[in-house]
């Protein structure tokens, strides 16, 4: 192991960015796959797993990806949200892996809406 | 692949959760690490490995709901797990994204579970400087540390300020020794710098000795790294070459978690020679101590690491001055150490902003006793004992009444409940009769007899008392015989006077802290509890219903159903009486456990 120079303890943090951001639960955006039963076996997992390679290939180190369960329009799985910090969260339905790259790349990097697979914008109401 | 890549491959692998287990060794009893071997073991059965990463952490400190773990990024908090119960947990959780309520936090009856850290009041009332990194980090990997922040304290001392500067900040900063004393961190590091001699030593006193504390362990165990840092630090401000960690031989796991940072830490040179690129040498020791509560005292500890017999030695010349192998010698203890990368970090005047006028920064306690969250809290200093013992706390068990809270260890003094919105730092606590010590605080409800508790530290304080000074040796043993006679019945009026006779003997007669603080448990109970003390001598009753030569149980017929609970626990089958009808017990052969009055469902056993 070489030793390190004062300027080498920016570059381990630099490194292990991506774990400590998931730890303290903060970062620029979050992405939600659902993965509720329903998510699950219309291939929910397909795009998490296709989300999490592109997280890596793509050096992605602000942005938590999660799941959780179902949203509710079990019809329209698998489905995912983006919420980029200080924007309107977004619902997209009818996933597969080419939109999920796209909206991986449009959204989430690019912070532009893909329209076209958007289901709507927006939380639900609650109470 | 080179080993730099291969640390690079898994410090960038996308995780979608990070499951925090406690691994402190509060959890570790109650099989944390089984727990952890489950779950790792079903998440690869469900084929999830690349997806959730399992780290053990340090002691997360709500050791009362363990084995616990923290889920990441959804900040939900799961307690009391068990092997059993993980399947289901991989299940709903991770492979349904389902948060399982019933494992989950549960503040009272009433209310939903809190699945939430920053929901939990025992959590969201601490402010955590030494804790910073608790749970947050596997205390086994040193690139975690740096992810936070870590080193760059020491590398921030060791290229942009003076020994000198370094002193100052620490002075500015009004830290006082978290060992107990509340000396002046500054100062002390400036009379060690000062002191003539090529070379001097810094030690680190990790020997906590209390019943009951378990601070520096945890520190040790959850964030090693930060103890080693600080000492650097130390090291270079005062001009020392070498360092000792002194720890009790008890404290396994700590131990391993230490030796791995320092070997860590050395193959990066954050230890050893030249480091940083700095040209700034400083190396480390561990020495295994046999945990002997005199080994707290700093000249007893110095005797103890030359292989000497730990006994307190006449000061001065103080350690400062003349210290191990009797060259200047500096001791602070573990959470000390720990307060210093915070304080070169973030500046004093930052630091100054939290606590009291005189105590500054914040204080470890470990909170045992009669309180629903057993733990390990972090607080600003000025914090209150009612909001430790009831926000974070959770009150106590069973809606029994608080009675006291013991501060400062075995001879810390106990704090009655009209005290109880006594801000903490080092002088109130003293002007209440109680010390800061450590940080051990134990809470006492209506059923401990102060009495009995005064007896029990006494009897502590003997078996530990080395024996160099005859007023601690004999006097502590003296006045635990009184205090045991009174618990016995045998309590004559004069015994009190007798007492505190004794008490001002042994503390003005004794060398060193041990004896010097010995009597406070006797002085402060009786100054708040003289009316308990009055009751076992006069009356020859107990009012706590604790000391058994005083105490008899009796079975309320109005209330005894015939249960036949009681007679079937008996240990010594005294309770007699026919099924469904009010049990007798026979007073000649009752030993007085109180198993009945455990095992009665109805309240109808009476201790009189």
């Amino acid at each position: 192991m070489p030793k390190i120079k004062p300027e080498d303890l920016n570059k381990i943090a630099e490194r292990m960015r991506r774990q400590t951001l998931l730890r303290e639960g903060a970062g620029r955006a979050k992405v939600t796959v659902h993965m509720g039963t329903c998510g699950i076996s219309a291939g929910a997992r397909k795009i998490m797993s296709t989300l999490l390679t592109l997280f890596e290939e793509q050096n992605v180190e602000d942005v938590i990806l999660t799941t959780s369960g179902c949203a509710g329009l079990c019809s329209r799985e698998p489905m995912m949200t983006v919420e980029i910090k200080d924007h309107t969260p977004v619902k997209y339905a009818d996933l597969d892996e080419d939109k999920t790259r796209k909206i991986f790349h449009d959204h989430i990097i690019g912070g532009k809406i893909v329209t076209d697979y958007a289901l709507g914008k927006g939380s639900e109401r609650i109470s | 692949m080179m080993p730099d890549e291969v640390i690079q491959k898994e410090a960038n692998k996308a995780y979608r959760a990070h499951l925090l287990i406690c691994a402190g060794t509060g959890c570790v009893s109650n099989r944390a690490f089984k727990v952890r071997d489950a779950l790792v073991e079903e998440i690869q059965k469900r084929g999830l490995s690349d997806e959730v990463q399992v780290i053990a952490t340090g002691c997360q400190g709500f050791c009362a709901q363990g084995p616990i773990m923290i889920f990441q990024p959804d900040g939900i908090f799961y307690q009391m797990l068990t092997e059993e119960n993980i399947s289901h947990l991989v299940e709903e959780h991770l492979v349904k994204g389902r948060p399982v309520p019933k494992l989950m936090y549960i503040p009272s009856v009433d209310e939903p579970p809190i699945p939430k850290l920053e929901d939990i009041d025992f959590f969201n009332k601490q402010r955590l400087l030494v804790l910073r990194n608790r749970g947050l980090l596997d205390p086994e990997k040193i690139d975690e540390y740096i992810a936070r922040d870590g080193y760059q304290a020491l590398a921030k001392a060791l290229t942009t300020m003076t020994p000198e500067q370094i002193i100052d900040e620490v002075k500015s900063s009004g830290l006082r020794g978290r060992g107990g004393a509340g000396f002046p961190t500054g100062q002390k590091w400036a009379i060690a710098r000062k002191s003539p001699g090529d070379e001097k030593y810094i030690i680190c006193n990790a020997d906590e000795g209390d019943p009951g504390a378990f601070m520096d362990r945890s520190i040790i165990e959850s964030d090693p790294h930060s103890v080693l840092e600080g000492m650097t630090i130390g090291a270079f401000a005062i001009g020392a070459a070498h360092g000792y960690i002194y720890i009790r031989e008890e404290y396994p796991l700590a131990m391993k978690r230490l030796h791995i940072a320092i070997d860590q830490a050395r193959d990066y040179g954050l230890l050893g020679e030249d480091i940083l690129g700095t040209g700034f040498n400083f190396d480390v020791s561990v020495h295994r101590g046999a945990g002997a509560f005199v080994c707290g005292e700093e000249t007893s500890l110095i005797g103890s690491l030359e292989g000497r017999t730990p006994e307190p030695r006449i000061r001065p010349p103080f350690p400062a001055q003349s210290g191990v192998w009797e060259k200047p010698t500096n001791i602070n203890n573990v959470e000390t150490w720990a307060n210093v990368p915070v304080i070169i970090n973030r500046g004093s005047a930052w630091y100054t902003s939290l606590g009291t006028e005189t105590s500054k920064g914040t204080k470890v306690f470990s909170v045992v006793g009669k309180v629903n969250n057993t733990g390990l809290v972090e607080v600003p200093m000025g914090t209150t004992l009612r909001e430790i013992v009831y926000d974070i706390g959770g009150g106590i068990p069973g809606g029994k009444r608080f009675k006291a809270v013991q501060t400062g260890g075995p001879s810390g003094g106990c704090i009655p409940e009209s005290k109880i919105d006594l801000p903490i730092d080092f002088e109130r606590l003293t002007e209440a009769g109680s010390i800061m010590g450590s940080g051990g605080l134990i809470v006492m409800d209506e059923e401990t007899c102060m009495v009995d508790v005064a007896r029990y530290f006494l009897d502590f304080l003997r078996g530990e008392s080395c024996g160099k000074c005859t007023t601690c040796r004999e006097g502590i043993a003296a006045m635990h015989d009184i205090v045991a006679d009174i618990c016995n019945g045998e309590g004559k009026i004069e015994d009190i006077e007798l007492l505190k006779d004794l008490s001002e003997a042994v503390r003005d007669a004794s060398l060193c802290a041990l004896g010097g603080t010995a009597p406070n448990p006797v002085l402060s109970t009786l100054q708040y509890f003289r009316d308990e003390y009055d009751a076992h001598i006069n009356e020859k009753k107990c009012p706590a219903g604790v000391c058994r030569a005083l105490i008899s149980f009796r079975i309320d017929p109005e209330k005894c159903n015939g249960c036949f609970l009681c007679n079937k626990q008996c240990p010594e089958k005294v309770i007699h009486g026919k099924p469904k009808e009010p049990q007798i017990i026979d007073q000649e052969g009752c030993i007085k456990c109180g198993v009945c009055r455990e095992s009665c469902k109805f309240g109808a056993v009476i201790v009189e």
